[in-house]
């Protein structure tokens, strides 16, 4: 069996062990659980370690195991990674054993929760190593489903309810909006197979006509727009971070939202070139609503959630412009910054966790002076939040650096050609280096800076080696990317390229006047 | 004339009339080892069924081809029985607060059973009729069966109105087609079928035909009935109208539209479209208020019984297919929930959400089945109802490319499922973490209605993990059809 299926596997089988575990039984399923996200990150990191040397399968991919599922409608078990999936996977589950350590703070109900967690972590690493659409939607629904019931019952604060109901609702339409994308994807494709790898080929050799492409791609787009809270899509996001438990926030906002811009890399433009050279502009323009809108959003934030919150709304967006640009350089970036954002958005979460636990309470306002009071959380956030603004050494400035120098050389064609990309890459550099520098810099003086508010001068910081581990794991991995980002780009960088070289290929002149993205203003 | 092919039929009603002699013999605190007869019988029934009626490979008819047994009768009538059987357990346990007349209730659900499985071989209207007039009478007295209760006699008073109603525009509709066509057998009427579409009298005929149809699945317009009965009826029964009835009509849908009159089918697919989506927004959108579990059953009802139109409205064997898997799920999903509903109602006198709080520290097993039949019914993986609404969801899309209304209707599907997710997670909310219940003493589940609720929770797992056999016996089930 190959390795990735026994990462998916792992976490599932935990789910249904866990369901005959008596709930009196906390310290076991607290450790089944930890051990087994211990044991999935590192197959996951073997994975990483011998991808060079692993033989190639089909398509080029890696680790590869088909097993036919519903043979007459062209689904099948299938497994694979190649370098865009292999980095999310290694981050997912690192960030899923991350997620695992820090639910001590949940005391109620703690075998449904355990169960749920393992099934939202084997949804989410199933949904990045699934290379057939149809289990790829699969394993991101059973992933979404969990994080519903999760912030329902163990959420935070006055308005989880609204914000379980409104996150539903809003995720639920986008992964229905974006399934019809995909099933029309499948029913045009002329092979009638759910197979990637078939897909690519049959596409690539026989193009869906440029007109269908059109219509099939905004379905995906917008789809997984809204799944990955592409503005103005992106309201569900602040609100329902903010109410969630703190591992159901690391693993949605780290892992699970990057489904759709893995999902839109991956399928929407490589099998659908026409489309995405058609709609990619008004991608560009949307992305720079997150970027700065939602920065300039997080600015007025007093609640650190929201602000953690509204930062990755605005992260999210670079993920988006990498995408847009359609080269290489900006497409490898638009995957690191989404796995270094993955590492970020999780120890953000993991951190204002240990502070709400302190004195239930995110308002910045009445905290300060934090850094003596707890020396550990504080370095930590203030390196992460350091990362936020894109400083040199974390992941996130190798990112961003490879989307905006990706994006100088981008030729994608916006409002018949009047706005060089180029205008792009500055406002977002803009947002990037000014907007986040405001609102990070801010919040580290208001939090850990001057006198210790009031309300805090009972709270503890994290001792011993246990409670640190998941904040320094998040750290180091945030670290190691950015120190050494060749780790991942070596293989990021085929991959991307050929995406890239797919959307090249697509012959046909695409009619400039009836492209629907370049009638947007 | 072939009788054999009216085995399970012929067995259902011979075996009804033993029981009513029986009854004369048997002492009462035994009758209820009836309703456990009677469920071993229809099991019985089932397996034959499921395996194809040993073996047919033709399809066989009788009395002068007004009786067809095809693949798609075969696949509905294993339905029917795998419902049967649930719906008996049900009432063999429930028997003692059903009153007086205990085995009157087994016969009537019986004959009830022998008249779906009629349906699903109906091959003329004159059997068509009489066969969904055994089903509606015998829902007459199972609505109400329970005379002591208010609710119960209202529903069976609703019931017999409404049914009597679209009984009369059946009856009528189907004397237009025959005055337009001279004929009753589907046969001659398909032979016949390209020119008869364009006839104004057979249309009419057919509309009315259509809507009698349409009352049974539960749709717009004729949707009405359905909160109300669901509530006041036994809970048994209505578990077997939410399936069984539903799928009475929808068998003859599929035969008439798919197999007898494609051509008026195609021509009216704005009128099906429109039917579909009103019934999915009618039906999710007043759920979303409701507090009571049987009655959002009935508003789900209406929403489901939308989505099963949804299928038939792309007028395509993936389509017809997507909706015989569709049923299957909802087959197993639905009975969970009554079960669930059934032993709640019984054991707590309510079935209001507010009795609903601190089911899952009362009982696991009746929380987690319930939970399970929801978020099924809300179509998440890896559960049932989620594979069938992708394939409704594929067929319909697969029509898009030629008639883009279907991507409106794709998109009111949708809608429909979002909403779903709220009232559906309503439930769960009650369940798990709404308002914490003073009351925690542990519920008592029958070892047999504990058998029951397991095998409905592992149906809804297996058809949502491996629909691979089932897909194909639907597939195969609609193969014959012109469409």
């Amino acid at each position: 069996m190959s390795p990735l299926t026994w990462i998916l596997a792992l976490p599932l089988m935990a789910a249904a062990g866990l369901c005959f575990v008596p709930r009196s039984y906390k310290v076991v399923l607290r450790t089944v659980s930890v051990v087994v996200t211990a044991v999935v990150a590192w197959i996951a990191l073997d994975l990483l370690v011998g991808f060079a040397a692993a033989p190639v399968g089909r398509g080029g991919y890696r680790y590869v195991q088909q097993i036919p599922w519903v043979e007459s409608l062209g689904i099948s078990f299938f497994v694979g990674v190649d370098g865009i999936n292999l980095g999310l996977i290694v981050m997912g589950a690192i960030v899923a054993f991350a997620a695992a350590c820090v639910s001590w703070e949940i005391e109620e109900r703690t075998k449904e929760y355990y169960v749920l967690l393992m099934l939202m972590t084997g949804g989410i690493l199933g949904a990045f190593a699934s290379l057939d659409i149809f289990f790829l939607y699969f394993f991101h629904e059973l992933a979404l489903v969990p994080t519903f019931i999760m912030i329902g019952v163990w959420g935070r604060g006055d308005r989880r309810q609204s914000a379980a109901f409104q996150i539903t609702l809003y995720l639920t339409l986008g992964a229905l909006v974006a399934l019809i994308g995909l099933i029309a994807l499948y029913l045009q494709s002329g092979v009638r197979t759910f197979d990637l790898v078939t897909l690519t080929e049959h596409l690539s050799a026989n193009p869906i006509p440029a007109a269908r492409q059109h219509f099939i791609f905004p379905w995906l787009m917008f789809g997984l727009g809204i799944l990955v809270s592409l503005w103005p899509f992106h309201t569900w996001a602040p609100l329902g971070y903010g109410a969630a438990p703190t591992a159901t926030a690391m693993l949605h906002a780290g892992v699970l939202k990057k489904f759709g811009l893995y999902a839109l890399l991956k399928i929407a433009v490589p099998l659908l070139p026409e489309g995405a050279k058609a709609w990619l502009p008004m991608l560009a323009w949307l992305c720079l609503g997150n970027i700065l809108y939602c920065g300039w959003v997080a600015m007025r934030q007093r609640d650190l959630n929201q602000l953690i919150g509204n930062s990755s709304v605005a992260h999210v967006g670079f993920v988006f412009l990498g995408i847009a640009s359609l080269t290489t350089l900006g497409v490898t970036g638009a995957v690191m910054v989404m796995v270094a954002h993955g590492f970020l958005a999780a120890l953000s979460f993991a951190l204002s966790g240990w502070l709400y636990g302190q004195t239930r309470s995110l308002d910045m306002d009445r905290m300060g002076g934090l850094l003596k009071q707890m020396p550990f959380i504080g370095t930590v956030m203030v390196m992460a939040m350091m990362a936020g603004c894109g400083l040199p050494g974390f992941g996130n400035f190798v990112g961003e650096m490879l989307v905006l120098f990706g994006g100088w050389k981008s030729d994608l064609v916006i409002c018949g050609g009047w706005i060089s990309f180029r205008w792009f890459v500055a406002a977002a550099a803009w947002g990037a280096l000014i907007v986040a520098a405001v609102y990070m810099l801010r919040a580290i003086r208001s939090m850990f800076h001057g006198a210790i508010g009031e309300s805090w001068r009972d709270s503890k910081d994290a001792l011993g080696a246990w409670r640190r581990m998941p904040y320094l794991v998040l750290l180091v991995s945030l670290l190691a990317v950015g120190v050494a980002p060749r780790l991942l780009t070596d293989h990021i960088e085929p991959s991307a390229r050929s995406i890239v070289d797919a959307v090249a290929r697509s012959r046909s002149v695409p009619n400039l006047a009836a492209a629907p993205g370049n009638s947007i203003p | 004339m072939n009788l054999s092919l009216l085995g399970p039929e012929v067995v259902l009603v011979l075996f009804g009339l033993a029981l009513l002699l029986l009854e004369g013999v048997v002492p009462g605190p035994r009758r209820r080892l009836m309703g456990y007869a009677s469920a071993a019988i229809v099991a019985v029934l089932f397996l034959y069924a499921a395996s194809g009626h040993a073996g047919l490979t033709e399809p066989g008819y009788a009395f002068g081809r007004m009786f067809v047994l095809d693949g798609l009768a075969i696949f509905f009538k294993a339905l029917f029985l795998c419902a049967g059987v649930f719906v008996l357990l049900l009432a063999a346990d429930m028997g003692d607060r059903l009153g007086s007349g205990v085995t009157e209730y087994f016969v009537l659900t019986l004959f009830a059973l022998a008249g779906m499985l009629l349906a699903a071989s109906a091959n003329n209207f004159a059997v068509m009729y009489v066969a969904l007039e055994l089903i509606t009478v015998a829902f007459y007295v199972l609505t109400s069966y329970q005379r002591s209760r208010v609710a119960s006699l209202e529903a069976g008073v609703k019931y017999l109105i409404l049914g009597a109603l679209s009984s009369a525009f059946m009856v009528y509709g189907i004397a237009l087609c025959f005055g337009a066509s001279g004929t009753m057998q589907f046969d001659e009427l398909a032979a016949n079928s390209a020119a008869l579409a364009e006839s104004r009298l057979f249309q009419a005929g057919m509309l009315m035909v259509l809507g009698g149809l349409a009352f049974k699945v539960a749709v717009f317009p004729f949707q009405i009935w359905a909160p109300d009965v669901y509530e006041g009826a036994p809970a048994p029964t209505t578990a077997f109208l939410a399936i069984g009835s539903k799928a009475a009509g929808v068998v003859l849908l599929v035969r008439l539209l798919g197999g007898v009159i494609p051509e008026l089918g195609l021509k009216w697919e704005p009128l099906l479209m429109s039917v579909a989506g009103i019934s999915i927004l009618f039906g999710s959108l007043c759920a979303i208020p409701q507090r009571s579990l049987k009655r959002l059953m009935g508003y789900s009802s209406i929403a489901n019984g939308g989505f099963v139109v949804v299928g038939l409205a792309a007028m395509s064997k993936a389509g017809s297919a997507a909706v015989l898997y569709y049923l299957a799920g909802y087959l197993f999903t639905v009975l969970t929930a009554f079960l669930v509903v059934a032993v709640v109602v019984e054991r707590l006198g309510t079935d209001d959400f507010s009795g609903l709080a601190g089911l899952h520290q009362r009982s696991p097993l009746l929380a987690g089945a319930l939970a399970v039949s929801m978020v099924s019914l809300a179509g998440v993986p890896p559960l049932a109802g989620f594979f069938g609404k992708f394939l409704v969801l594929k067929a319909l899309v697969e029509q898009g490319a030629a008639l883009p209304a279907y991507y409106a209707l794709g998109g009111v599907a949708i809608l429909g499922v979002v909403i779903s997710f709220w009232y559906y997670f309503g439930v769960l909310r009650a369940i798990y973490w709404g308002h914490e219940s003073a009351d925690v003493t542990p519920v008592v589940v029958p070892p047999v209605l504990r058998v029951a609720l397991v095998t409905g929770i592992v149906g809804v797992i297996y058809l949502g993990i491996f629909p691979q056999k089932v897909w194909d016996a639907a597939v195969a089930a609609v193969a014959l059809l012109k469409i």
